[in-house]
């Protein structure tokens, strides 16, 4: 048998998986009955948002929506991936101000607010009035 | 016909300033730089006012806020958000997209092979990004990434035009490029656009119908390939996976010099933290950080530049490494007596944070160390990005010479306390 001599091996060369086993700790003992069937938790986002990249997170001011549920400071979720409708609550803005109110298509344009201490705003013409996006859930927070 | 398109969102910062501002609607906005120091980014409105790109704010913010013009300080974090948007829905629309830059990407076309279906997609992009995001776009079509980028010019020189336009027949192709100066071309810049007027080339065109070997030969590699590319061979092709990062700087000119120590070291401590996060945020480590000063280049005092750098033994992505390296390097760069304008760290050297290079005699109980410390610097790093400050020792947010961004908007879509309101 001949032996050739290749080179010496530094302890740096070495690849990474020769001393993984010594990375962790190993713990004894019984596993976890759970283990088998882990999920992950529930996701607010994933119940809340479908289009991430359209959807907008604001806050209300005010208590104009407060019999759709939307009480003052509540977080919408806006999508503005989400054609508006006679009906939709929406987020728009009017003359450079956002507001939140139900769309009203027919008989003529008009944001309905949900509290009847609100007058209904008709959009009169000439006035700058674009839909933000639809509401599509609110967050209130009680404490 | 391979069909690439190069999506370019207009004036981008200041159409994400007027994203939650409907009253600024048709308003002239400007953004500026860090330290608010010149104008980087300017509506149309901002641009037909005759406001030039890089001009400093001091010059021209008397007469612009005069004539109504509204004034932003950089605000990163809007920006990074939206753009991250805009590009998560165009990837939403075709397979491999390569983000080119926060307002840029170029699209791979090649399912579309008729030209005119390929105009219809770009109008349909331009409408989803607009209607989902907020943010309008320009698109620029045509068969390489070189000619893409000049129809998305053409784009957005037509005035009333549709935003989009496509590039792809020959004569169409010739028309244009005789009439596009070389200096617009992608990647020409002053100095290469001077060198090729001397061999009386002006247009693109009179680029276009040079010899390729003699362009090599005279000039390099690269600008024979934006010749090909002109003609409309494919060289650059769109690459989905960019390459990570080789360095992360992170440094500032500052409006007040300071020639004192102890004012610089906590500066240095605030750049190497948030070049620790960057770092982290790539999912890198790295094995050397340097620290840079320098005196301002204006100034008719001394001038001087000192540039130092730590190695570190094995990588590494923690910050308190990070912190006492960039202090043993200012230590060894500062020199008494001069008066500093600028100051910044370097990190370079790089290695995937999965990759643990250590010698096999390493004692165990570091691992143990090790895993603490990744769950202490990611606790700290959301804790930031929630806005609940944490600070180093050594970072004296008090003491730091402050960042002058005193007209910066809302974190509109980042922060829970900085939302937009609606009544």
């Amino acid at each position: 048998m001949t032996i050739n001599y290749l080179g010496s091996i530094s302890a740096d060369d070495l690849p990474v998986i020769f001393t993984k086993f010594f990375l962790e700790p190993v713990s004894v003992g019984f596993p976890s009955p759970a283990n088998d069937y882990l999920e992950s938790p529930i996701d607010l986002n994933q119940y809340l948002i479908k289009n991430g990249a359209a959807t907008f997170l604001i806050r209300v001011s005010g208590d104009s929506m407060i019999h759709a549920n939307i009480g003052d400071q509540a977080i919408l979720i806006v999508d503005r991936s989400i054609k508006p409708k006679h009906g939709s609550i929406v987020v728009a803005s009017l003359d450079g101000e956002f507001v939140c109110k139900r769309l009203q298509l027919r008989p003529r344009l008009c944001l309905l607010p949900e509290n009847p201490k609100y007058e209904p705003i008709y959009v009169q013409h000439g006035q700058d009035l674009d839909i933000m996006g639809i509401v599509t859930a609110a967050i209130n927070k009680f404490e | 016909m391979n069909l690439l398109a190069l999506v370019d969102c207009d004036n981008f910062y200041a159409s994400c300033e007027r994203l939650f501002r409907p009253d600024l609607r048709k308003k002239p906005i400007v953004v500026l730089s860090n330290n608010d120091g010149c104008v980087i980014a300017r509506s149309k409105e901002a641009k037909a006012m005759g406001i030039k790109m890089g001009v400093p704010w001091f010059q021209i913010k008397k007469a612009y806020l005069a004539n109504g013009g509204q004034v932003f300080s950089s605000n990163f974090a809007l920006y990074g958000d939206l753009s991250n948007r805009v590009m998560h829905v165009l990837e939403g629309m075709v397979n491999n997209i390569e983000v080119y830059s926060i307002d840029e990407a170029f699209l791979d076309l090649h399912h579309i092979q008729n030209s005119n279906h390929a105009y219809e997609f770009g109008i349909h992009c331009r409408n989803i990004v607009d209607q989902w995001v907020g943010i309008p776009v320009r698109i620029g079509i045509g068969p390489t990434k070189t000619l893409a980028k000049i129809a998305s010019h053409v784009a957005k020189k037509k005035i009333g035009g549709t935003g989009v336009f496509c590039l792809h027949e020959s004569l169409q192709i010739e028309h244009v490029l005789k009439h596009l100066p070389i200096n617009e071309i992608w990647g020409i810049g002053r100095n290469l656009s001077r060198r090729l007027n001397d061999l009386s080339i002006y247009s693109s065109y009179d680029l276009m119908k040079m010899d390729t070997r003699l362009i090599r030969s005279k000039f390099s590699v690269v600008l024979e390939r934006t010749v090909r590319e002109l003609r409309g061979e494919q060289c650059l092709a769109v690459q989905n996976d960019r390459e990570p990062k080789k360095q992360i700087i992170v440094s500032r000119s500052f409006r007040e010099r300071t020639g004192d120590f102890n004012q610089l070291k906590p500066l240095i401590s605030n750049f190497a933290v948030r070049a620790g996060e960057k770092l982290r945020h790539e999912g890198q480590k790295c094995s050397q950080v340097s620290v840079l000063i320098a005196t301002s280049p204006f100034s008719k005092q001394a001038q001087y530049r000192g540039f130092h750098s730590i190695q570190f033994s094995n990588p590494v992505n923690d910050t308190r490494s990070i912190l006492a390296g960039a202090n043993q390097a200012l230590q060894d760069c500062f020199r008494q007596g001069y008066a500093y304008a600028k100051a910044g760290v370097l990190l370079s050297q790089f290695s995937h944070s999965s990759v643990m290079q250590r010698s096999l005699f390493d004692d165990l109980h570091k691992s143990f160390d090790q895993k603490q410390n990744e769950d202490l610097m990611r606790c700290i790093d959301s804790m930031n990005a929630e806005g609940l400050q944490v600070y180093y020792a050594s970072q004296c947010p008090g003491q730091a010479l402050p960042m002058n961004k005193k007209m910066m908007s809302p974190k509109y879509t980042t922060s829970w306390l900085e939302l937009p309101t609606a009544k």
